[in-house]
């Protein structure tokens, strides 16, 4: 009984230690103090969509592809790839700590050597000065660098941009680094704020951590240009930050991932000028394989030198070994045959990606041709790039177009545009069209 | 700036160092005896005939996709494996009381029990091992911050178990500690306690309020019996033999020869009674540990095991599965001994026959096994270790006679 009472009170405050109702011993009291954590919010958002009865409901609450039909895919060239490993796979032992070499050079070379279009990156690899291993998608390798940076680096604060992805901050805390906030977008503009951006991190100590999205920022899908881009740079030189690049979303800015990376690309000629000592990344294969639940992805670590590499990539599987022992195989082995030549896949995949993103652009623009542009200024939506649309609504208008139109995406006003189709792209505009003009 | 100059190479994982050995021996006879990992026959990795007839069950099925799964993982497959573990009719089970979160295999859920009981329990911060452990426990504990001492097990001179030491460590342990044990098939030791012995030893451990974490890394593949190696968790559970929580950590890496997939559970009992509001607050504080070190977990494994045991045909094949893997061990014991018995070799081997599971602790000293990896091309852990699954018909003999060369080179005439 005692401990029902406990835990009911425990959800709306912190732990609530009850001793007058603890007439066992010492651990059971413990236990019954445990708080309820909050729930995810995007997961319960996806809860709610499905408990919702209206047949014209639409869900923009989770980051993963959806075709013109509302149906998750499976990239063709995926699916072969599977055809392959089904037929040839001899075994299913444990891969190394990081990951099997095949993975490693696989990423390496997609990555750093741009398949052969970037010759600093190749010197890179060549001189053995880039340490990569296999993670459990973002997430882990996220977590395995803060876990890292945090046992080795002597700066444990992190600067992350406002607003970022949610799990970011978690991570990095959990991690047990300290995630601070630099600009990066003006709400009221509904773009880019520059020059915050620079004055932010201008401001901040010398040799923190900055975290850097790639491309497809996360959730505003606002990117620096080229030009932005050397300036964030060029402070990041001046203030000795350490660089740490999260790239989730690597070919849905342009529909190519090899051109999504001019960011490591012009990095690694710093680190070719010697300007830039060493950096970090932070890679997946979640989105832009659709390979979201096989979580696959990488940590990759620029060093100084390939004697700085053995000691870094030996400390990673220190650091790793008593979290999970090795990574899972199954999406790792997908990718090294989609790299492989041998198969043939790799232009397949590629087209398989281009029309995905086709695909979400022309939704984007479908969806900016509906909206009434009359009394609220909708250009940002062509700016934005990536899965997700920030649309620049309040919570009170997004919980209206939840509770009114049964249109569900987070409070942030963070769209999730793969949920849009022909079929419901109409509806959508109109709802959003009632509740901006109301 | 250097930016991180203070790292220092580690040297690698010994069981790593094993293998690379062992790789670039060029004797064609060699034996690998290290790997943690089913060989066949022929000395072959193995899958599953369960697990590829899942497999292509899976990926033709119209509803196969790579989605995210949610942070606790596949429900289907939470369902069974609680199942698999508890019993078909678990009391436990019935009555809500478990919690279930997917981990990434038996480590990920060894990981996470660790971080969870770290934030939440009160009681003594301190995990007991038994002496000797796989090695990887000691790590998992130290790295989250507990204090990590260890209770008697192996006694080396009667190669038995040391039951009063492990008794005696029971009850002079500060009360409220934790106790970490192996379900079945002890890692590295191959030596379970009995039943009987097992009454005992939870006895002691719930008179001293201990909570207990079992690791389940082998069921099924001790015995070939699911059910007679899960003996020592559902007597602790069904019986009711402990009042305090139970943690339960659970890997299909060996019994589905899944290794690599990473797939597993932790099962958490936070109270023998019914408590809804409680294993819900334990549920979203497992979630929010997932969320932050993976978001959630590896979906293939889990949907493959899943396949399997909500199968009635696959599930057959799987605990035939069990039984061509642990008979097939279990002959190679007797064979080794056999042989070991015929060449006269000193000391007694009944141990490797009463032992069981994966591995033979042979009782073979670091010499000794040195001597067999240099000169014999045998190798194993300096400990004395051997996975039995590394043993076949074609080079049984051969182990055999190396061993027999290694024991009497190191047996000292006593003149």
């Amino acid at each position: 009984m005692y401990r029902t009472y406990v835990v009911k009170h425990a959800q709306k405050s912190a732990r609530v230690p009850v001793r007058a109702f603890s007439s066992l011993n010492n651990q059971l009291k413990a236990w019954s103090e445990i708080p309820l954590a909050p729930p995810d919010k995007i997961l319960g958002i996806s809860e709610a969509y499905v408990a919702d009865a209206n047949t014209n409901k639409i869900n923009l609450g989770v980051g993963a592809y959806r075709d013109n039909t509302g149906k998750p895919i499976i990239f063709p060239s995926v699916k072969k790839a599977e055809q392959v490993l089904l037929e040839l796979e001899k075994e299913k032992e444990y891969t190394g700590i990081t990951g099997s070499k095949k993975f490693q050079n696989a990423v390496k070379n997609f990555v750093f050597n741009n398949s052969n279009k970037d010759p600093n990156g190749k010197q890179l690899i060549d001189s053995g000065r880039i340490v990569t291993a296999q993670t459990i998608s973002g997430t882990g390798s996220l977590r395995v660098i803060g876990d890292f940076l945090n046992r080795f680096y002597t700066n444990k604060k992190i600067l992350v941009p406002k607003p970022t992805w949610a799990n970011h901050v978690a991570v990095f805390k959990d991690a047990g680094l300290t995630p601070e906030f630099y600009a990066y977008y003006e709400t009221s503009k509904n773009d880019l704020d520059f020059e915050n951006l620079k004055k932010s991190l201008t401001s901040q100590d010398d040799g923190s951590i900055v975290l850097l999205h790639a491309c497809c920022h996360n959730p505003t899908g606002m990117d620096l240009t080229v030009e932005q881009w050397d300036e964030v740079l060029q402070i990041i030189q001046d203030k000795g930050f350490f660089p740490l690049i999260d790239m989730a979303y690597q070919g849905f800015a342009s529909g190519n991932p090899y051109k999504d990376i001019n960011l490591i690309r012009r990095i690694n000629e710093l680190v070719a000028q010697d300007k830039i000592k060493s950096y970090a990344l932070c890679q997946s294969f979640a989105k832009n394989m659709g390979l979201y639940g096989e979580r696959t992805g990488s940590i990759s670590i620029i060093t100084e030198s390939a004697d700085a590499s053995k000691a870094i990539e030996s400390q990673l599987k220190k650091l790793i070994r008593p979290i999970y022992s090795s990574p899972p195989i199954h999406g790792s082995k997908i990718v090294e045959i989609i790299f492989d030549e041998q198969y043939n896949l790799l232009e397949s995949w590629l087209s398989d990606l281009d029309k995905v993103v086709g695909r979400l652009n022309t939704v984007r623009s479908k969806l900016y041709e509906n909206l009434d542009k009359t009394n609220y200024n909708w250009d940002h939506l062509l700016k934005q790039r990536g899965m997700f649309v920030y649309t620049g609504l309040s919570s009170e208008q997004v919980i209206e177009l939840r509770e009114k139109y049964s249109v569900y995406a987070t409070e942030d006003g963070r769209f999730s545009i793969s949920g849009i189709n022909d079929n419901n792209v109409k509806y959508l505009a109109d709802a959003i069209n009632a509740v901006v003009n109301k | 700036m250097s930016y991180f100059a203070g790292i220092k190479e580690l040297p690698p994982d010994p069981l790593f160092g094993l293998k690379a050995r062992f790789v670039a021996d060029p004797r064609s006879d060699k034996v690998d005896l290290g790997i943690g990992a089913y060989r066949d026959n022929s000395g072959k990795p193995w899958i599953l005939p369960a697990v590829r007839l899942a497999e292509a069950q899976l990926v033709k099925s119209p509803t196969y996709n790579h989605e995210y799964l949610s942070i606790s993982g596949f429900e289907p497959f939470l369902n069974t494996a609680s199942k698999v573990i508890l019993g078909e009719n678990s009391k436990a089970l019935k009555e809500k009381r478990v919690v279930s979160q997917q981990s990434l295999s038996g480590t990920g859920a060894l990981h996470v029990a660790g971080v969870f009981l770290k934030e939440f329990y009160t009681g003594e911060k301190t995990i007991y091992l038994s002496k000797p452990t796989w090695a990887n426990h000691q790590q998992i504990f130290n790295t989250i911050g507990f204090k990590v001492d260890s209770y008697p097990y192996w006694n080396n001179d009667t190669k038995s178990l040391d039951l009063n030491g492990f008794l005696s460590t029971i009850k002079s342990a500060p009360s409220g500690s934790i106790f970490l044990l192996h379900a079945c098939a002890h890692n590295p030791t191959g030596l379970d306690p009995t039943q009987e012995q097992w009454k005992q030893i939870l006895k002691e451990l719930d008179a001293k309020k201990h909570l207990v974490l079992f690791d389940s890394a082998y069921q099924g593949f001790a015995s070939g019996d699911l059910d007679k190696d899960a003996f020592s968790i559902r007597y602790a559970i069904d019986e009711n033999v402990l009042s305090t929580p139970v943690i339960i950590c659970q890997s299909f890496a060996k019994n589905c020869g899944m290794y690599g997939e990473r797939v597993g559970a932790i099962h958490v009992i936070p109270s023998p009674e019914a408590n809804e509001p409680l294993n819900r607050a334990v549920k979203s504080q497992l979630n929010k540990i997932i969320r932050s070190e993976i978001s959630n977990p590896p979906a293939y494994g889990s949907k493959i095991v899943s396949t399997i045991l909500n199968d009635r045909a696959l599930r057959q094949q799987w605990e035939a599965d069990l039984v061509t893997m642990s008979s097939r061990i279990i002959k190679m014991r007797h064979k080794l001994q056999d042989l070991l018995v015929e060449l006269g070799t000193p000391g007694t081997w009944d141990h490797i026959v009463n032992q069981t599971g994966m591995f033979s602790f042979t009782g073979l000293t670091p010499e000794m096994v040195a001597r067999l990896e240099k000169t014999h091309g045998v190798y194993l852990v300096s400990s004395g270790r051997a996975s039995v699954a590394g043993l076949n018909d074609g080079n049984v003999e051969k182990v055999a006679k190396a061993f027999d060369e290694v024991v009497r080179f190191y047996s000292k005439p006593k003149l």
